[in-house]
């Protein structure tokens, strides 16, 4: 069972989603502040962080900013519906994916197990790894690199990109791509496939000219290529 | 006259009144000036013409028996001293005519001055205007020499002058000339004092007009600038005033109405917290409810089910409050309206309970949540208080999208209906708080007007409740969730007010 730091000011939610989570067979840490979380990390060694966005000295967009520098941990936030742009700060700052509270324990384990859960890759003949102009692709060992050096992607960041590039100048909706990506089962938030793509770009995409790999179809959705 | 005052405007009747006063004022000393002259003209001459008739007549010794040539040689010398202007002497004697003219007798002497004449022993003039010339007649009988201690007589003799007036009317003419010639500059001189004296009423008038209308548009801080201490100037004041006395009651309802959203507001948000982690346990509570003692089990599937409840009615509430404070966002993407519907029906499990008529390649732009909370909200109103079948049918009029929901149940109370997109409204006291927080067909209607949009709801001719949702497909007009001013919040996209509405507790 996935290992769960949960930073959460609050105590009753802190240890409302802590003995949810326990109960269901998850090890749980709790930590109270940013601070708290991000010293536990490096003992505690989680699965994953769920992270609330609104927290008193450091805020959750800071201590997902601190992660990411080093780490690719699945991140997902705490938020209140109504948190509006905050909730897009966050998933900039490299969340996976974020849940609204309050929430029945049994929606925030099905989000983890979805964020953890991993993207299928084809059985078939193709090459280990796949080379797409400067970026290789290695599906059987979820790593990418671009012209060479490897790029540290996101879980969310690295599903979307194999889903993507599976099915070359495929154009998929977003709302298509938030059910098979995000496994979200019905109509919620595009913003986290709008910041994921962004995240994406800044990371395999050449800044200095137009989208190449991810590309958008305004109206429709976003397609891999073509080259 | 109201025709008269609706016809024309405040500046054309000033001018027109300015107008009228100088005519009549110019037309009244024109003829007083006229009338004046012309009686001094016409007296002078005359009162010159019949005194001098009268001394020559006086002197006037005819010889006798009268001889028709001496008495002309006579005429012709009284002719030669005419004054003022020159006249044509004609003397009557019983049938004798003689005149220093070429004719013997005038056409223009009248049988009423011969009359007068003859009676009047210092005879008698006449002013006879004939073919279009004035001219002055006067008549004079010659008297017998005067014997001691005897009246003179008449002695049956009559003289008569006839003085062509030309001269006068020529004057008279002149004067009547004048006087229009100096009215009609004087009525377009006249124009100028008019025009500025409407403009200096007209333009503060037109200053309160824009300053009502800027009131109107909702620019309650609007001020008119007082000028001088006249009528328009305490108007101006009076208005200022009432605007301000307006700006602060409405500021003040304002602040109320701000105070007690941003109190439901607190109150929402302090109730998530502790409830976020009292439903993160309720799955614990319930998968041990079993193993619990009777009793307990009860109370703690009680405890556990309020507070789903609770939670849905919080997240409600705030979602009300959200629409109240105009912060509710709206987050339009291009979506296949099918496509949407579908969705939301098989995301709940409904797809097996709910008819859906849902014609593919309907591209709207919208909220692709809000609009799920829309369907979502009237498919499950219709499967909780209507009855199975439901509908959902898609169709398009015009450039909107229409959404129908219709239920197969009794359809809506008639007196329910105008209440149903009310707050907490429960059509069935029987039915209270069946589930849902009351707020369902509130936040739908918020969802569907942050949308540009409208809904209805009806009973459906063949029975059961048919609710109506119009979207326009080019999207929300402008503006959504920005905040505009507290007061305008209930206004505006409302339903139509003649139409149905139906009630939830979705």
């Amino acid at each position: 069972m996935p290992r769960v730091l949960l930073v959460e000011d609050d105590p009753s939610v802190r240890e409302g989603v802590e003995i949810g989570l326990l109960r269901r067979g998850h090890e749980v840490l709790a930590a109270e502040t940013g601070e708290a979380g991000l010293e536990a990390l490096g003992a505690f060694r989680p699965d994953l962080l769920l992270l609330d966005l609104m927290l008193p000295a450091m805020s959750g967009v800071q201590v997902c900013c601190r992660v990411r520098e080093t780490s690719q941990l699945p991140i997902i936030m705490l938020t209140a519906r109504g948190d509006g742009s905050d909730i897009v700060v966050g998933l900039d700052a490299g969340a996976d994916d974020y849940i609204v509270k309050p929430a029945r324990t049994e929606v925030i384990e099905a989000r983890i197990r979805a964020v953890l859960r991993r993207i299928e890759s084809p059985v078939d003949a193709r090459p280990a790894v796949e080379r797409h102009g400067e970026l290789d692709i290695d599906r059987a060992g979820h790593t990418v690199f671009t012209s060479g050096e490897h790029i540290a992607l996101a879980p969310s960041e690295l599903k979307l990109l194999l889903y993507l590039s599976a099915v070359p100048e495929q154009v998929f909706s977003r709302q298509r791509l938030l059910e098979e990506v995000w496994g979200h089962s019905y109509h919620s938030d595009v913003r986290l496939v709008d910041a994921c793509v962004r995240r994406l770009r800044t990371k395999i995409e050449d800044p200095s000219s137009g989208p190449r790999y991810i590309q958008t179809l305004r109206g429709f959705g976003y397609r891999f290529g073509p080259l | 006259m109201p025709g008269a005052t609706a016809a024309f405007g405040l500046r054309t009747r000033l001018v027109i009144a300015f107008l009228l006063v100088a005519a009549v004022s110019a037309v009244t000393t024109a003829a007083l000036t006229y009338r004046e002259a012309r009686s001094a003209v016409l007296v002078r001459a005359q009162d010159t013409a019949v005194a001098s008739f009268r001394e020559e007549v006086e002197q006037f010794v005819p010889s006798l028996p009268l001889d028709p040539d001496s008495l002309r040689w006579y005429l012709y010398d009284i002719a030669a001293r005419a004054k003022p202007h020159p006249w044509i002497v004609f003397a009557e004697y019983g049938s004798l005519r003689a005149s220093s003219g070429d004719r013997p007798v005038s056409g223009v002497l009248t049988q009423e001055l011969r009359r007068t004449t003859l009676t009047s022993p210092h005879g008698s003039f006449e002013r006879v205007v004939k073919d279009g010339s004035a001219y002055l007649t006067i008549g004079m009988p010659v008297m017998t020499r005067v014997v001691a201690g005897g009246d003179a007589v008449p002695s049956g003799l009559v003289l008569f002058a006839v003085m062509p007036m030309t001269n006068e009317e020529v004057d008279i003419n002149a004067l009547v000339t004048a006087a229009r010639d100096g009215a009609l500059p004087g009525l377009a001189v006249a124009l100028v004092p008019a025009l500025l004296a409407s403009r200096s009423v007209l333009r503060p008038v037109r200053e309160l007009r824009r300053a009502a209308r800027s009131m109107g548009g909702g620019q309650l801080d609007t001020r008119i600038p007082v000028h001088g201490r006249d009528e328009m100037a305490d108007l101006a004041r009076t208005f200022n005033e009432s605007a301000a006395r307006l700006e602060r009651s409405v500021e003040e309802l304002r602040e109320a109405g701000a105070r007690a959203r941003r109190f439901a507001s607190d109150v929402s948000h302090e109730l998530r917290t502790p409830l976020a982690g009292m439903l993160a346990v309720t799955d614990v509570v319930d998968e041990d409810a079993g193993t619990l003692a009777p009793d307990t089990a009860r109370a703690v599937r009680l405890i556990s089910a309020e507070t789903g409840k609770l939670a849905v009615l919080v997240e409600d509430l705030m979602e009300i409050s959200r629409f109240d404070a105009r912060a509710a966002e709206l987050n339009a993407d291009e979506v296949d309206a099918a496509e949407a519907v579908r969705s939301t029906l098989s995301g709940r499990q409904w797809l097996g309970r709910v008819r859906a008529e849902l014609p593919d390649g309907f591209r709207i732009r919208l909220d692709p949540r809000r609009f799920d909370v829309i369907v979502a909200n009237l498919v499950g109103n219709a499967l909780r208080h209507g009855a199975e079948p439901v509908t959902v049918r898609l169709s398009v009029r015009g450039d909107v999208l229409i959404t129908e929901v219709h239920d197969s149940g009794p359809g809506i109370a008639p007196d329910a209906l105008p209440h149903i997109f009310d707050r907490f409204y429960k059509a069935d006291a029987a039915r209270t708080r069946s589930s849902g927080s009351g707020l369902g067909l509130a936040i739908t209607v918020e969802n569907i007007q942050l949308h540009g949009g409208t809904i209805s709801a009806e009973n459906a001719p063949g029975g059961g409740a048919l609710f109506t949702v119009e979207l326009p497909f080019d999207g929300p007009a402008s503006g959504c969730g920005a905040p505009g001013g507290p007061l305008s919040a209930q206004s505006g996209r409302r339903p139509a007010a003649g139409r149905a509405r139906k009630e939830t507790t979705a």
